[in-house]
């Protein structure tokens, strides 16, 4: 049904995205946290900072991704020379790029769950004697759980089909960094590619409702475990 | 021992409270907006008092002075909310072990114990959302107990139930006191709850302690802003059980000034029982009543009689043998009979006021 090089892509797509989600969920749930409940100067700051990929144009942030990532940049620079790790042109950096862009989907919905927890339940949970960390473990982050959960899947669709960063930061290397976004741009750009271009673009449309639609199922599922009876 | 001396500003709300009670069942009393939940909070933990100290068995658990503050989760003092906080994620069962599994080395208590004191041993496999309000509030109860506090603090745990789910939550407070000994700490604005749970009453108003006692002594205080205001007033009677009419269902306690029918059988013979009566349930007689249908009359002494412009006074009657009585009626009534101070009255008590739903277990004296 599809040919080597689109399955190649469609792997690469579905790893980066993977890659992107997981390794940013910590980081979103934290910043989600911080922007939820944190009162210090500079929250609106850091919350314009996170929301920027959302409105800038994405060849900006991938421009900027390259500056700061590339093997010249301060920090891929610095990365590569302490820790051996290299963003630039490399399927690692697609997955960095997919999880700017996706960051602040992630961090908007895990806020809202956030916000929607009724704050006394902590504090009922400190006067059984939990600390701070055992009640974000035990009341806060499983009431979050359908902000985390819809929230990982709107990063996971939004790097699935990211393209512009992507391809500024790492260009579109055929087997590493040619994700489904950038191998159907590809297709559209060489004669005889349309056939491919469809099953793809038919491909990345089915993916990205089946995660939609897994999002919609795990909150349902969450919200009859809470509301529901036995 | 809870000894509390805490002020506190917030917004246009001041709080300036001190009191301090030895153990048992220690209730604070006052209207909504008093202050009773936020002494509650500072006590707790969830707030922060401006300056004065909170001890718990001689320990401080705050005080701004000293700069000690000991964070809520290591204070071991649970709480009892009003809405019950139950976990919504967790099942009955996972909210009652909650807190047990952070053992905090205080008063040990075993989970069947308490899942049957509380009668929620159906519910475990249940989640909070499919509880009534008044199994949620058992649950919670159930869960600050397993928590081990070595004090447990209850913020209206009742009001907002509605009345039959009240009574069936009133005995487990009862039982906790009696049974298991808990101190605690109720706040209630509601009279009745405080009457029959608390064995020292502190009143609260605007943010301030306004009397400290005994209920009997503190909920129909010998002064009160006018007659008007006796409406609230319950008078606190102990009278001991004498028998049973099996016939005609009801129990007869025995009260030198006179025996008290009480519908329902309660306690057993010789038991100690405490018998709330508020004013408006209360009518006079200046010669023993005849072919009325009261079964409780009871003598006494007028001591004072609190009237104003208004059409009602406040009657305090010292009971033969023990106790005092506060009746209100009109103060047309006063002047037709003639009561004065000094004289001897016949109170009579209808046996509805009195029904087994107004009374409670005395605390035991430990």
């Amino acid at each position: 049904m599809l040919t080597p090089d689109e399955l190649t892509a469609l792997r690469l797509s579905l790893k980066v995205a993977t890659v992107a989600t997981v390794a940013s969920l910590p980081a979103g749930i934290a910043v989600a946290l911080l922007l939820a409940r944190g009162g210090f100067p500079g929250k609106s700051l850091l919350n314009s900072l996170v929301h920027l990929p959302l409105v800038m144009p994405p060849v900006v942030t991938g421009y900027l991704l390259l500056l700061a990532f590339g093997r010249n940049g301060p920090i891929g620079g610095w990365l590569e020379a302490h820790l051996g790790v290299v963003f630039a042109f490399r399927w690692t950096g697609a997955a960095l790029a997919s999880a700017v862009m996706g960051f602040p989907l992630m961090v908007r919905a895990v806020r809202l769950s956030i916000e929607a927890i009724d704050r006394r339940l902590e504090q009922a949970a400190g006067t059984l004697g939990a600390g701070p960390a055992r009640v974000f473990a035990s009341v806060t982050l499983p009431l979050a759980m359908p902000g985390v959960l819809v929230g990982a899947v709107l990063c996971f669709a939004k790097a699935l089909g990211e393209f512009g960063a992507t391809i500024t930061f790492v260009s579109n290397i055929p087997g590493e960094t040619q994700t489904l976004a950038s191998a159907i741009y590809s297709y559209t750009q060489t004669p005889g590619g349309d056939a491919a271009a469809l099953r793809l673009t038919l491909v990345s449309v089915a993916l990205s409702l089946a995660a939609l639609l897994a999002s919609e199922w795990f909150s349902r599922r969450f919200e009859r475990s809470v509301r529901g009876g036995a | 021992m809870i000894d509390v001396d805490v002020r506190l500003a917030r917004g246009g709300f001041r709080l300036a409270c001190a009191f301090r009670c030895e153990g048992g069942a220690v209730a604070l009393f006052g209207r909504s907006g008093a202050g009773k939940s936020t002494v509650l909070g500072v006590i707790a933990g969830l707030l922060r008092p401006d300056a004065g100290y909170v001890r718990i068995d001689g320990e401080s658990v705050v005080d701004v002075e000293r700069g000690v503050f000991v964070p809520p989760h290591r204070r071991r003092v649970g709480v009892v909310f009003q809405d019950s906080l139950l976990f919504p994620h967790l099942s009955v069962r996972g909210n009652l072990l909650y807190g047990r599994s952070m053992a905090r080395g205080g008063r040990a208590v075993q989970p069947d114990e308490v899942i049957a004191m509380l009668g929620i041993g159906g519910l475990l496999a249940r989640r909070p959302a499919s509880l009534s309000g008044g199994e949620r509030q058992r649950v919670a109860i159930g869960r600050a107990l397993l928590s081990g506090p070595r004090l447990l603090l209850l913020d209206e745990p009742l009001a907002s139930l509605d009345y039959e789910r009240r009574l069936e939550i009133m005995p487990y407070v009862a039982r906790l006191r009696d049974e298991l000994h808990w101190p605690l700490v109720y706040v209630s604005h509601a009279v009745d709850e405080v009457a029959r749970i608390a064995r020292e009453v502190v009143v609260i108003e605007a943010g301030q302690v306004v009397a400290t006692g005994a209920p009997g002594d503190v909920l129909a205080p010998a002064r009160t802003g006018g007659a008007q205001g006796g409406f609230a007033a319950v008078s606190v009677i102990e009278a001991r059980v004498q028998a049973h009419d099996a016939r005609y269902g009801l129990t007869v306690l025995e009260h030198p000034a006179g025996p008290i029918s009480v519908p329902g059988a309660i306690g057993r013979p010789g038991d100690l029982h405490r018998l709330l009566v508020r004013a408006t349930d209360v009518a006079l007689a200046v010669q023993r009543p005849r072919d009325v249908s009261f079964r409780t009359v009871l003598l006494g002494t007028i001591r004072d009689i609190d009237t104003d412009d208004g059409p009602l006074a406040r009657v305090e009657i010292v009971l033969r043998g023990e106790g005092r009585l506060v009746a209100l009626v009109t103060r047309k009534a006063i002047d037709d009979l003639a009561l004065d101070r000094g004289d001897d009255v016949f109170a009579m008590v209808k046996a509805t006021a009195l029904d087994e739903r107004s009374m409670a277990f005395a605390p035991r004296a430990r």
